[in-house]
């Protein structure tokens, strides 16, 4: 699964041409959209500026995690598509209750964007997995952005990203998003996964002991006879195994696959007051 | 959460079925899965990632976090840093500040005044609109601009090259003993810039119980609106105690006094909650360090001029021009012998005296609710206004070409002394948050009672501290 084939080659990638004649900003003009576009991933790995190399705005970033813990949106056109991009607070993983990762698992899962975008710190690459295997088990519209390539590379470490995306099943993009490159690239990721061109096919949790697994398959099956056409029946069936009380409330009202715009509760306040 | 129409245990095959096979699989299904994921990860990442070797790999920040977060340099350095922020931002304010005023103040509000006479306005209208209006603004662009457009680049530096999570890292010892979680510090950092962002914050905090110690506690971290009172007063009443080549240096200590009192306050009233009405367990959690990074310069101008610097002034500006019309109002609407600002204001003297403050603070944090910075053109306005100096109209301020002319206004007309201005400095810190930060309690919280001890709690202490250290410096024949 090699997409380099049609992206733009090194030197056009940092060229603002061939960016501006593909990319055009919005802003904070969402409306409209073709597709929704979620950005996830650990604290601090340059999420909010991969948002506002994209959106063109200005969402303070700081070297320092939990800078953002509300909903940022913003818009884009590419090559004449309308996308939705919405930012979501960093988190280690989805798995525990704190508001911030209730957000980010919220709207990665009732919000269903069409594409997930995961940014990835490439000198921390095996915590950070954590987060991308669990992204995988809700979604499967994946986009991998290998970020703070530049760092990897001051440190002495190198990423495989062609093995890490043959590993992964999704699209592995490296960037270094602070001076804009590798964004084209990811741009072109985004919309192949978002219309399908780019069939993924994610990981999934492998080394899960044996009764575990029994238990996650048979209530994964039960499961997707209730709900039929549930892309994440075994993720869904790993949170009832836990006991996660949301997930629990969301099967018994049946609103598991529709669009609840769970999300939206948490999110009342919009960083329109200044942040530090 | 649960929906009150289907009680929990309805029947639900599903659910059931889940049920049944959580108690087969057993309670630490959990720490199963989590132990797969990262077996998972770690297979992923052995053959995708390759060191160069082991060559010093994060030498130097590892070197430099060992001396940022030791137990022994942390604190000092910390001490210094922010020495050197207000410090440079006190001793690069004053000229600019100058310049502005003698703009602002002398020469455009002559010139609108000049036009206004010129069109004939009658005197009400010029004096609600440039003698109101006009004036508390810019006395707000020339006292605020040149500190803000300093301060703020250097903080951000500091945020962007990594400095302040090693701060919040050296705290979470101290936050940890006083009964709240680590990441208090970081969400305590946050509200260094804005209360209201600094409660939002507390998301990242997953118990209930401390996050709510974390909420009530953030008005203890000086704010923006705040900075500009505290680095005035340092200036003109703490620096000029010192001989002059010390004068920024004194001004710069007692601002850092301050803010390290804050963190103090916000620690010893995290200890009380954790022990009173806020009782319970501390839980762990892990503060990532992430790396230094080389700051962008010329990005963080932009945006801490653009996004934090004009933010901030605007919202002066808006709130300024308002209070500058009420306060022209109030002194120039009359009630028998006198106009309502000089009553408001007598009726408070005494009860402002008490705490070392005056009548004229008093006034100048009510207005001040919705936005604090106004407080110290209120404060000057209201002054000028009710000393009834001739050389001033009512409801007019004079022109001032620089700080030292505000220092002899409020000494000389408004009779301050030391202690006023310590106290001033002080209530600045410990005061009820302001309606923005207040509103955010309130939408994180939705809880009336947590929202008004939020916003009681730290008035009532700023009234017992203010209190304490007018009494003492009357009993120490000080005043």
């Amino acid at each position: 699964m090699n997409t380099d084939a049609v992206m733009p080659k090194a030197a056009c990638a940092t060229c603002s041409l061939a960016q501006n004649a593909r990319l055009i900003k919005l802003g904070i003009e969402t409306g409209g959209w073709d597709y929704v576009v979620a950005l996830a991933g650990n604290p601090n790995t340059g999420k909010s500026t991969v948002f506002n190399a994209v959106t063109g705005l200005r969402q303070h970033t700081g070297n320092w995690p939990g800078k953002t813990v509300t909903r940022a949106e913003g818009g884009f056109i590419y090559d004449g598509k309308r996308y939705k991009l919405v930012d979501l607070p960093g988190t280690y993983s989805l798995l525990s209750t704190s508001v911030d990762e209730e957000i980010a698992r919220d709207f990665i899962l009732f919000g269903q964007p069409h594409v997930t975008v995961v940014v990835v710190d490439a000198t921390r690459l095996e915590r950070n997995l954590n987060l991308v295997l669990q992204i995988l088990e809700i979604t499967d519209r994946v986009v991998v952005c290998l970020n703070l390539m530049d760092e990897a590379e001051r440190h002495g470490i190198k990423v495989d990203d062609r093995a890490l995306a043959r590993d992964l099943g999704v699209p592995v993009v490296p960037t270094v998003a602070r001076r804009g490159e590798g964004i084209p690239e990811l741009l072109a990721a985004i919309a192949q996964v978002a219309s399908g061109e780019y069939a993924t096919r994610p990981h999934r949790i492998r080394h899960l002991d044996p009764e575990v697994g029994q238990a996650v398959e048979r209530l994964t099956r039960e499961i997707e006879k209730t709900f039929k056409g549930l892309p994440n029946a075994r993720w869904v069936a790993m949170r009832l195994l836990e006991g996660d009380e949301r997930i629990i409330e969301a099967v018994r009202k049946h609103e598991l696959g529709e669009l609840a715009p769970a999300a939206e509760m948490a999110s009342t306040m919009q960083p329109a007051l200044e942040t530090a | 959460m649960t929906d009150k129409a289907m009680p929990p245990d309805s029947p639900d095959p599903l659910l059931d079925m889940a049920d049944s096979l959580r108690q087969e699989v057993g309670p630490d299904f959990h720490d199963r899965l989590v132990e797969s994921i990262y077996t998972d990860a770690s297979q992923i990442a052995s053959h995708t990632v390759t060191h160069d070797g082991e060559r010093g790999r994060f030498y130097w920040d590892r070197t430099l976090d060992r001396l940022l977060t030791s137990r022994t340099w942390g604190f000092p350095i910390m001490g210094l840093m922010l020495m050197a922020v207000f410090w440079l931002t006190i001793s690069g304010a004053n000229v600019p500040s100058a310049m502005l005023a003698d703009l602002l103040m002398d020469k455009v509000y002559n010139a609108l005044h000049g036009a206004a006479s010129a069109l004939s306005l009658p005197w009400w209208l010029s004096g609600f609109v440039i003698d109101g209006m006009y004036l508390a603004t810019a006395w707000v662009v020339s006292v605020m601009l040149p500190p803000m457009a300093i301060f703020f680049p250097l903080f951000t530096l500091l945020e962007d090259f990594g400095y302040l999570p090693r701060v919040a890292f050296n705290l979470d010892r101290l936050f940890h003993r006083a009964g709240a979680h680590g990441k208090q510090a970081l969400s305590m950092m946050m509200g260094f810039g804005c209360n209201a962002a600094g409660v939002i914050s507390t998301r990242i905090i997953d118990s209930p119980r401390e996050r709510l110690i974390a909420i009530i506690t953030n008005n203890f971290s000086i704010c923006n609106g705040r900075w500009p009172t505290l680095i005035l007063m340092g200036t003109i009443f703490i620096g000029a105690t010192a001989p002059p080549a010390l004068a920024s240096f004194a001004a710069a200590a007692s601002v850092v006094t301050i803010a390290v009192l804050g963190i103090i306050l916000a620690l010893g009233v995290s200890w009380f909650l954790s022990r009173t009405w806020l009782k319970g367990e501390t839980s762990a959690f892990s503060l990532e360090l992430p790396p230094y990074r080389p700051p962008q310069i010329l990005q963080t101008l932009y945006t801490s001029v653009i996004d934090r610097t004009l933010i901030v002034l605007w919202r002066a500006v808006v709130m300024a021009a308002p209070a500058g019309a009420i306060i022209w109002l109030l002194g120039n609407i009359t009630l028998g012998d006198a106009s309502l600002a000089v009553h408001l204001v007598q009726l408070l003297n005494p009860i402002g005296l008490l705490f070392g403050l005056n009548g004229v603070i008093l006034v100048a944090y009510v207005l001040a609710i919705p936005a604090n910075e106004i407080v110290i053109p209120t404060i000057l306005m209201l002054t000028l206004m009710v000393s009834g100096s001739d050389a001033v109209q009512a409801g007019v301020m004079i022109e001032m070409e620089d700080q030292t002319q505000v220092y002899n206004v409020l000494v000389n007309m408004g009779g301050w002394t030391l202690l006023t201005a310590i106290n001033l400095m002080l209530f600045s810190l410990i005061h009820n948050p302001c309606s923005t930060t207040i509103l955010t309690i309130w939408n994180e919280t939705k809880n009336l009672r947590w929202t008004t001890v939020a916003t009681l709690l730290p008035l009532g202490l700023g009234f017992a501290v203010t209190f304490l250290t007018a009494t003492v410096a009357r009993l120490f024949g000080l005043v």
